[in-house]
């Protein structure tokens, strides 16, 4: 029996395993909702399409699937943008499906159209304007194949309504029929390169392993810790790859870069070997690039060829799958195990990392009033440890990367590469439909929570737990932060002591509000929502001027840090 | 140090401007840039000439790679190859001067394809360093209108070092 577009693409999505879909309907995507009714998938209705889009990035963060999105065209596509530059840039697997007005009026400024595959060639893996129907299906199904190989990231497929109204006999693409001839990731190691990087692994002594997304996309941690702990080399993890190597392990040092710890950049400026594994060697991490590990050999693997050497000269470059290419490092380093008694070996160097850590450890000081450090350390405790945490933007993502202790993978859902405020609460929500039973929690700033507060509906009509939890500085604070240290206090435009009752703003959304303005409320108030099942926000009233310490100024060395 | 780039890419609407964007946005510089049809259908052949020094153009033939219309890139400054270009050139050039221009067309081998009243139309081929002469030359006489291909280039068969 023949099928519509709107029928052929849904049956392409349950195929493809999407469970859930994000979404907000309109005028060019009512075919497809008009059919989704009679397919398995489970449907958010949202409150705005920059909202379904991180859901669907929320959800694939802590699953590890690909989120999947639905949006009409023109303003519904446009409001999408952000979230699809948001996972653009964190690589991020996600297929966000468009409405497009009808083919015979593409191009003629119809009603509701926007070029958005022209809007978002450059921040989508790839995208796709479905031309016929007999293209759609292997259209969805490449979708789904480049958004999940390779290096992960976002793809857009733009479906006109009359496609998705017309009708045709079906046939799922095979396998065969999705590779395509010019799109071949590179995912195994060559042997050369791994023998040349263990080579210096091996002869290093003071090697240092730094640690970025791409373990998590990769599922690379087990071969990561095994390597770490029998050589003993610590671990220092950027924003991307917290979790991928646990927080609590003795080898680690804690994140690098311009909110890293004294001890992570003090050893990669020491180190004598680095091996760089999924991360790209970004300008928060890095500093200055001049002084930027100086006395390293640099081993850079990654699956994205276009990572290395773009900004630091490589010494041993491989280009592959990092779970793979760690498995090929751990092959040979177990076949050399026996040269040397590597406790022994890296002992000093242990030690010296140690020292850093103990000289200046990540803290805070206890003056004033609620330190929002010491809110996260509370979460951290009462949570066990064991709560996803999705981050706003700001001193609060900050805070909640230095003072959480990530120990296992897809537990920090953070907007690292675009730094999106607003992306914490839709993030919750999509991990708390990836996992009902788990505690999520959303450590928030007071600005950043207002970007998407209206999904606040979407998680208590859902029946979602979410927790946000809010660090209300009054104030724009790491914007603020950078003006008093650099801009001489002039906070302009920084100050947002007007702000609305996140208490009453709560109840009115159906959710449960809750308060904390003394220390010793925070953890009673935290104890409270973790135990509530209802969607809750806690305003947690902290320190209005507290600032987020270590701070590598902007362009500085690694070594020039602002300590608390 | 400038790069000719042979770039075999898929023939889809979009294709040029995933190109020429990857260009702009990461402030990579085009020279020029030539697209044309190849023997096998469905398959273009973009000829990019481009600047920069050897890590640039690195991260330029990478990002093309990665590019998922791009079926393959080389870079034939890294080969022998034949590289030409042409160029039409309206030159201003009065009767007593006629001649003169001519005999220096003669020497580049180029075709005088039009004569108007007191400009003719030259076409010219050749590699770019022949072109850049010739311009030179001609400005003397007054260029007043120039349209130029962009290189098309080749691999040669034999590669000899
Ligand atoms: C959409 C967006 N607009 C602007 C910025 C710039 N910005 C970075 S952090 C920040 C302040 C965030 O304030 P808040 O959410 O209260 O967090 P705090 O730093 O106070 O913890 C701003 C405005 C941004 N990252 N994203
Ligand atoms: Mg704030």
């Amino acid at each position: 029996m023949p099928k519509s577009g709107a029928q052929i693409l849904l049956e392409c999505l349950v195929r493809e395993g999407v469970e859930a879909l994000f979404g907000y309907p309109g005028g060019a995507i009512i075919d497809i909702y008009d059919q989704l009714p009679n397919y398995p998938l489970k449907h958010i209705l949202v409150r705005h399409e920059q909202g379904a889009v991180h859901m669907a990035d929320g959800y694939a963060r802590a699953s590890g699937k690909v989120g999947c999105a639905l949006v009409t065209s023109g303003p519904g596509a446009t409001n999408a943008v952000t979230g699809i530059a948001n996972a653009y840039l964190d690589s991020i697997p996600l297929v966000v499906i468009t409405g497009q007005v009808p083919t015979a009026l593409i191009g003629n400024d119809a009603f509701q159209e926007v070029d958005i595959v022209g809007i978002t060639r450059p921040c989508t893996k790839h995208n796709f304007l479905v031309k016929d129907l007999e293209s759609l299906p292997l259209i969805i199904r490449r979708a789904f194949h480049l958004a999940r190989t390779g290096r992960p990231g976002p793809v857009l497929v733009d479906v006109p309504k009359d496609i998705q109204q017309k009708k045709m006999a079906f046939k799922f693409p095979s396998d065969s029929a999705v590779a395509m001839r010019s799109y071949n990731p590179t995912v195994q190691p060559n042997k050369q390169q791994l023998k040349k990087a263990v080579g210096l692994l091996l002869g290093a002594k003071r090697p240092i392993i730094y640690a970025g997304g791409g373990i998590i996309s990769s599922n690379a941690s087990d071969p990561l810790a095994w390597l770490a702990r029998t050589l003993q080399i610590p671990v220092t993890c950027t924003l991307m790859g917290l979790g991928c190597f646990p927080g609590e392990d003795p080898l680690f040092l804690g994140m690098l870069g311009m909110h890293g710890t004294y001890a992570a950049n003090m050893a990669i400026t020491n180190s004598d070997v680095m091996l760089a594994v999924g991360a790209r060697f970004d300008d928060r991490v890095t500093g200055k690039l001049a002084t930027f590990a100086p006395h390293a050999k640099i081993i850079h693997v990654d699956i994205d060829p276009t990572s290395i050497r773009k900004n630091v000269r490589v010494d041993v470059p491989v280009v592959a799958d990092c779970r793979l290419a760690l498995e090929g490092l751990k092959e040979i380093v177990e076949s050399r195990l026996a040269e040397k008694d590597w406790v022994a070996v890296h002992a000093p160097w242990l030690g010296q990392c140690k020292d850093w850590a103990t000289q200046h450890p990540l803290t805070w000081k206890e003056n004033g009033g609620i330190k929002p450090q010491y809110v996260v350390d509370a979460i951290y405790r009462l949570s066990k440890g064991q709560a996803i945490i999705s981050t706003e933007v700001g001193q609060n993502q900050m805070w909640a990367a230095q003072f959480y202790k990530y120990n296992t993978p897809r537990t920090l859902l953070t907007s690292g590469g675009l730094g999106t405020m607003g992306f914490g609460l839709p993030a919750a929500i999509g991990a708390q439909i990836a996992f009902p039973d788990k505690l999520v929690v959303d450590v928030a700033g007071d600005g950043s929570i207002q970007m998407n507060i209206q999904e606040l509906i979407t998680a208590v009509c859902n029946k979602l737990p979410v927790k946000v939890v809010i660090l209300n500085n009054g104030y724009l604070g790491m914007v603020r932060q950078w003006q008093e240290l650099f801009y001489a206090k002039n906070y302009c435009g920084t100050c947002m002591d007007a702000q609305p009752d996140f208490v009453a703003l709560a109840k009115a959304y159906g959710a449960v509000g809750l308060r904390a303005t003394t220390k010793e409320e925070v953890e009673p108030v935290l104890e409270e929502a973790f135990r509530t099942p209802n969607t809750v926000i806690v305003d947690v009233r902290v320190e209005r001027e507290e600032n987020v310490y270590p701070m590598i100024p902007a362009g500085a060395s690694l070594t020039e840090m602002l300590l608390v | 140090m400038r790069h000719v780039l042979s770039v075999l890419v898929e023939n889809e609407p979009g294709v040029l401007s995933r190109i020429s964007g990857l260009f702009s946005g990461r402030g990579f510089n085009i020279e020029t840039l030539n697209v044309g049809p190849t023997l096998e259908e469905g398959v273009s052949v973009m000829t990019i000439t481009t600047t920069g020094d050897d890590q640039i153009i690195e991260q330029i033939i990478k990002q093309l790679r990665k590019l998922v219309t791009v079926i393959k890139v080389v870079d034939l400054t890294e080969l022998t190859s034949v590289e030409l270009e042409m160029m039409l050139l309206k030159v201003h050039a009065e009767d007593a001067k006629k001649a003169e221009i001519f005999r220096l067309l003669d020497v580049f081998r180029c075709k005088i394809v039009d004569v108007g009243q007191d400009d003719i139309i030259v076409e010219a081929t050749g590699d770019h360093d022949k072109l850049r002469a010739l311009v030179t030359l001609l400005q003397r006489y007054g260029i007043k209108e120039m349209a130029r291909t962009g290189a098309v280039a080749l691999k040669r068969s034999l590669q000899l070092d």
